[in-house]
Parts: structure tokens; sequence; C-alpha cells
């Protein structure tokens, strides 16, 4: 108890405490109260990153958690050959750490001596300069799809492994194509996965950093110091010394993730009960 | 602060292979400051006699080789050189050593524009006591003006970068284009180039704080003034729209590269013939050299191009100075140690070691400016940068809070650079949001 109060309580306390106060490089640090949160909620440049992850969400969390599934239902209909090998190669980008894996890509989207540039010299064609302000959110979700449906498939891959396979074994006798099999068998036996998984890949977008972060200093134009929240409250500690305000930031920043996330898990538990 | 990192690690290398070179006649005397019997400075003698420890923070490749030398010239000091990172990272190491009232160091090197910022916290000792100011005269005044902040003097001077234009002469040459002695004929050059070959650029700007900074200082723009925590910030003076006016075209007319300044990409354009001119400082040369090793030959330096021709006015992009700090126990010695390096016979090691220096003597030794450059074919590169040094303009100031300022360049700058956003327009929505933020942080701050 004492360990959990000192390393999960303690933190957050300390963060609360920080937040109604305000240093500053001239004069001395002020209890201010709420006023940072005031602050917060009229600041124009954390909502912009607020909207810009929201919109990370909605778009590229249903499309790296579809593909998820296909991989997984594809490797578990046992019709596959090499399933063993397509498992580990969905897999592996898991395991390349987020700042390689943004160093990568971003080596690749370089439209002049990146692969988007030898593609477009070699084909004649035009690809798009990704590292452009219009395109960079395209390149960040690429990259974090890349690198996480590995992850989300082992997740769906191993619940869909505990469905006995008596029912596979009863809904062939009754004559169930397979796509009766996968939607009335394998999709509401994961159901619990499915929610767990929007769960993480949620928190995953709203705390987005990492990729946007290495990218900017190849595409400093395009990714601006408050482009994701996590971003903004970075950058106003550590380069602009407003340590108090990234505080409160960081705050309704965390209870925003928590508010959506138990928003989802209410829903997949509902949808679980019906 | 990227930059400064770039031109260390080049240096490193040249670093080591220097042997330890005291006897480099062209440095100027380290008692020029004594002006007869000022307490203080007999103190300094005194420390070094005595000795001590030090604890110098710093990441310039030059600093090993100097402390060396050092060491041998007073045996019973005991320097201790840490790198605890480069640029910023080095400030925010600082600051929390100070915030934290210990492992704090004695001597710390520091860019010139992160200079005000610590002087106005009173973290920097004014080093005026110890005869700093009778050292006045023996440094570039771009330099000086950089260290002598609100009657104290901050800091002696390391190095500088008056800037100028290094070209491709081989590309120029393939193209026809004369070297050009002002803006208008630059801006000309740059359309010709990128006509007769597409794939060729004059320069490369993806939006880079520094530059513009030192553009509009060329420029005679003032747009920082500062005296205490009054600060007033135009970045619509006369000087910053002359340059965005000049500029502003080579934006509209894709004649820039977009390709950000020390990147794998920028390097291979700088190789390959894609960026043709650099318009940047002194401190390019062994940069290059090292950088770009496949266009040994080609590349040329020049005087930075002129607002109206015959002019002669220069800026300085970069450079960095040593300063004390004032929680330093040992003034005195740290002072001594300072002033070994960056105006008695350190400067000499440290000049073997690649370093463009801040001491007028040395800029015009005969030595330092007649070293020929097989990198550029043969030239004397040094003579041009010598020369580029002497018409730096002074009155130039950074910000008490330049680092912020900069980081948040390319949130107000950017557009200009990726969308038809003027550049004044940039430039006018980057002095709001300075104004703001120096405002919240307690100074007074005026939008001109």
């Amino acid at each position: 108890m004492l360990v959990f109060a000192v390393v999960f309580i303690a933190p957050i306390v300390y963060s609360l405490y920080i937040s109604l106060f305000r240093a500053q490089l001239v004069g001395d640090t002020q209890f201010v109260g709420f006023d940072n949160y005031v602050q917060a909620f009229t600041d124009a440049q954390f909502w912009s990153g607020v909207g810009r992850v929201s919109l990370f969400l909605v778009i590229q969390v249903p499309i790296m958690l579809g593909i998820a599934m296909v991989v997984a239902l594809a490797i578990d209909s046992a019709r596959l050959y090499g399933k063993d090998f397509l498992r580990i190669a969905v897999f592996m980008p898991y395991a390349v750490p987020a700042v390689v894996a943004a160093l990568m890509w971003g080596f690749m989207y370089g439209p002049r001596f990146g692969l988007v540039g030898y593609v477009n010299d070699f084909f004649g064609w035009s690809l798009p300069n990704l590292l452009t302000p219009e395109w960079i959110l395209l390149a960040i979700g690429n990259i974090v799809t890349w690198s996480f449906v590995g992850y989300n498939m082992l997740i769906f891959y191993s619940s869909l492994r505990t469905i006995p396979t008596s029912l596979y074994e009863a809904a062939e006798l009754d004559g169930a194509s397979q796509s009766h099999i996968i939607r009335h068998i394998k999709l509401p036996a994961i159901r619990g996965s499915i929610a767990v998984a929007t769960i993480f890949s949620v928190i995953g977008s709203f705390q987005l950093f990492n990729e946007p972060s290495i990218l900017q200093s190849i595409a400093p134009n395009a990714i601006s110091t408050y482009f994701t929240p996590n971003l903004y409250a970075y950058n106003l500690s550590f380069s602009g010394q407003q340590y108090n305000y990234a505080a409160a930031v960081a705050i309704i920043m965390g209870v925003i993730t928590m508010v959506v996330a138990y928003v989802v898990q209410l829903r997949g538990i509902r949808k679980d009960e019906s | 602060m990227i930059r400064i990192f770039n031109r260390r690690r080049a240096l490193a290398g040249s670093a080591a292979a220097v042997a330890l070179a005291l006897t480099l006649g062209a440095c100027s005397s380290s008692d020029n400051g004594g002006n007869g019997g000022g307490e203080t400075e007999t103190d300094v003698a005194a420390a070094l006699e005595q000795g001590g420890d030090l604890l110098v923070w710093g990441w310039d490749a030059t600093l090993p080789p100097m402390i060396e030398a050092f060491e041998e010239a007073y045996p019973n000091v005991n320097v201790e050189l840490a790198n605890v990172g480069t640029g910023t990272d080095a400030y925010t190491a600082l600051q929390n050593a100070i915030q934290a009232g210990s492992g704090i160091p004695d001597v710390v090197h520091m860019e010139y524009s992160a200079v005000p910022q610590f002087a106005l916290t009173e973290d920097l000792a004014d080093l005026t006591p110890f005869g700093a100011a009778d050292l006045e005269d023996s440094y570039t005044p771009g330099t000086w003006g950089s260290v002598a902040i609100d009657d104290g003097v901050y800091g002696l001077p390391l190095d500088s970068g008056p800037m100028a234009m290094f070209y491709n002469a081989t590309v120029f040459e393939e193209n026809g284009i004369a070297v050009p002695e002002t803006w208008e004929q630059y801006v000309e050059a740059a359309r010709t180039l990128h006509t007769a070959d597409p794939s060729k650029y004059m320069v490369g700007d993806a939006g880079d704080a520094g530059f513009v900074q030192s553009m509009i200082w060329q420029a005679d723009g003032r747009p920082f003034q500062s005296e205490g925590t009054d600060v007033t910030v135009d970045l619509g003076d006369d000087g910053s729209n002359k340059f965005a006016e000049m500029w502003q075209p080579m934006l509209d007319e894709d004649l820039v590269a977009p390709v950000v300044t020390w990147s794998d990409e920028w390097y291979k354009a700088l190789g390959d013939g894609t960026i043709n001119t650099l318009l940047i400082g002194a401190w390019m040369p062994v940069n290059l050299e090292s950088g770009v090793p496949e266009a040994a030959g080609n590349w040329r330096a020049a005087p930075m191009p002129q607002y109206t021709a015959g002019d002669d006015t220069n800026a300085e992009n970069g450079g960095s100075a040593l300063v004390v700090t004032e929680a330093s126990a040992q003034q005195a010695l740290a002072y001594g140690f300072t002033e070994f390096s960056n105006s008695g016979d350190g400067v000499g090691v440290r000049l073997e070691a690649g370093t463009f220096p801040a001491t007028v003597a040395d800029i015009e030794s005969p030595e330092f400016t007649g070293k020929e450059f097989p990198y550029f074919g043969g030239q004397k590169v040094n003579e041009v940068l010598a020369a580029a040094a002497t018409s730096v303009s002074s009155g130039w100031q950074y910000l008490p809070f330049q680092a912020y300022a900069v980081s948040i360049f390319n949130d107000n700058l950017g557009k200009s650079y990726t969308s038809d956003q003027p550049l004044t327009e940039g430039l006018a929505s980057w002095q709001d949001a300075i104004v703001s933020y120096g405002n919240n942080q307690g100074f007074t701050v005026n939008g001109g």
C-alpha cells in the first residue's frame, strides 16, 4: 500500500501541487490557484493539439485494428500456409523501438534522397511529399500502424485461440459457412479483447509523442511545438521553463484520456452483456 | 544549437591530432589586461599560482588541448572538463544545477545567444573587477557586444562566426554565373541557375531561426533590445523588412531548396551541386571539409552580398564565449583560466585545433590569413573571413529568453516556407508570441 502511494499517487499529487503555482524567469514563484487551468482551457494551441490527436484517433485506430483483425482471423483460419512466419513478420515491427521506427520512416519519406525520392525518380511518379503540413498526419499514422498492427493482432489471435474447437465442430455440423462462423462465433467471443485493444489505442493516440518529436527535426515546418498535447507539455516545460503550466496541461490531458478510455470501456462491456 | 554541435563534432577529429602547440607566436599577450595594481587583478595572478580545482563545462573540441596547455603553464591548477550536452541541453543542465545549488561549474562554455538570459538572472559573474573590460579592444566588436551587457562583462569571447558566402565555383562556372556582390545580383543569379537547371538551387532554406536573425542583423535590423527586464521586440523594423522583401521572391519563385540545415539531405545537396551557396558563419570551412569531402576543390569563400553596391556590412552567425558562474567560490581562478583560453596563450592552441578566433590580433595575423586551404582550391579563405569579421556591425542584442524564442520560430514562420504566408506576416506572428511569452515570464515587453 505504501509502495502504491509512493509510486502511483505521489507523482500525481506533486503534479497537481505544482500546477497551482507560476514560476517566472523574472520575479518569484507565486501561488495562482487554478489560473493555469483557466489559461489552458482558452489556449488555442493546446486545443489544436487535442483536435489533431482526436482526428488521428478516429481515423488511424479503426484502420489499424481492422488490419490486425483481418490478419488474426487469417492466421487463425488454419487454411494459411506459413502462418507462423506471417505471425512473426507482422509482430516484428512492434519490437522495433518507436524512435528507431520514426527515424527509419523519416529517411524513407524524404522527397529527394529518401525512398519516396528514388521511387519518383525511377518510375517518373510524383508521390506527394509526406513531410508537408497537409500529409504529415498520414505519415505519422502509417508509422504507428506499422508498429502496432502486430501487437493488436497478437491480442486478437490469442483470444481467438481460446474458443473451444467443439463450437466450430457444432457449427460445421449445422452447415455454417466461414463467414457465419466469423460473424457469430469468433467476433462475439473476442469482443472483450477488441475493447481492450481499443482502449490501449485510444491512450496511445492521446499520448502521441515519439513519432512527431523525431520527425520534427526533418519537417520543422509541418510539426509545430504544440503538434500533440504531449509534445506541447514537453516543449512548454523544457524549452519554455513553464513547468507549472505544463503540469496543468498534462493533468487536463490525463483526465480527457481517462474519460474517453472509460467511455470506450463502458461501451465494450455493455455490448458484452447484450 | 545544432549548428554548433555539428561544427564541434567536425572539429573533434582535428583536435585529437593536435599536439601541445604552446609555441604558436601569433596569439595576443595575456598581460594586455594589466592596468597596474587593481586588487582583484592581483588576486587572479595569485590564484593561478596558488592553484586549486576548477570544474569546466563545455562541448567545444578545442577546449581539451587548451586545458592541457593551461595545466602545463599552471601546474597547481587542476581542471576537470565535463561535457554535459550541447547547446540547450547544457543550459538546461546548468539551470538545474543552479536551482539545486550544487554541482555548479566554475566556467561554462555558452553560445552568445544564451549569455543575456543567464546574465539577467544574475547567474553569471561580472568579470569587470578582474580587468575584463580592458580587453574590449582586443576582440571584434560583434563578439564583444555579445558578452558586454548592461555595463557588465559576463564572459570572454571564445570564437566567432562572421558571415560569409561560400559558393560552388564549379557550378557557378558551368552556368555562367558571376559571384554576386549585391542581393539583387544574388536573387537574379538564383533565377538564372534554377532556370538553367531546375535541379539546382542557389541556396537551401527550410526556415532556420539563426539564419533569419543573422540576415536581419546584416540588413541593419535590431529587432531585439533589452535593458534589464525591459525588452523591446520589433521584427517589423527597417532591417527586418529589408531582409524579408529581398528574400520573399526566393521563396515565392521556389528558388530555395526546402532542405533542413544539418540534415543528411543537406550534406548530400552540398556535395552534388543541388545547393550552391551557403550564407553562414566563418566556422564553416572545417565543417565542409569533413562533411562534404566529395566536393573538394569546388567551394570558395566570398564576402556577403550587400543591399547597396559598395557597402560593407556584415553580421555574426553563431559563436560562443566562456563565462564564469556567480556561484563559483573561486571566481579569480576561473577568470584566470578564461583569460588564458580566450585572450592568452590558449588562443594559439585553439587556433591550431581549427577555431575561428574572436581576437582581432589573431584574425589579422599573417600566419592566419595566409593559410591556403586545399579544399578550397588553394584559396586563402581566412583572408576573406578576416575581412568579414571586421565589417560586422555593432549594436545587435539577443533576447534574454532567446532559446525559447528560437524554439517557436517554425511554429510561426513555418507557413511562410510551406504556403503563401508572407515572411513579414510570419515575423509579426513570431513577435506576438515572443511578446506574450516575455510578459508571462515577468519581463516588460513591448512590441515595436
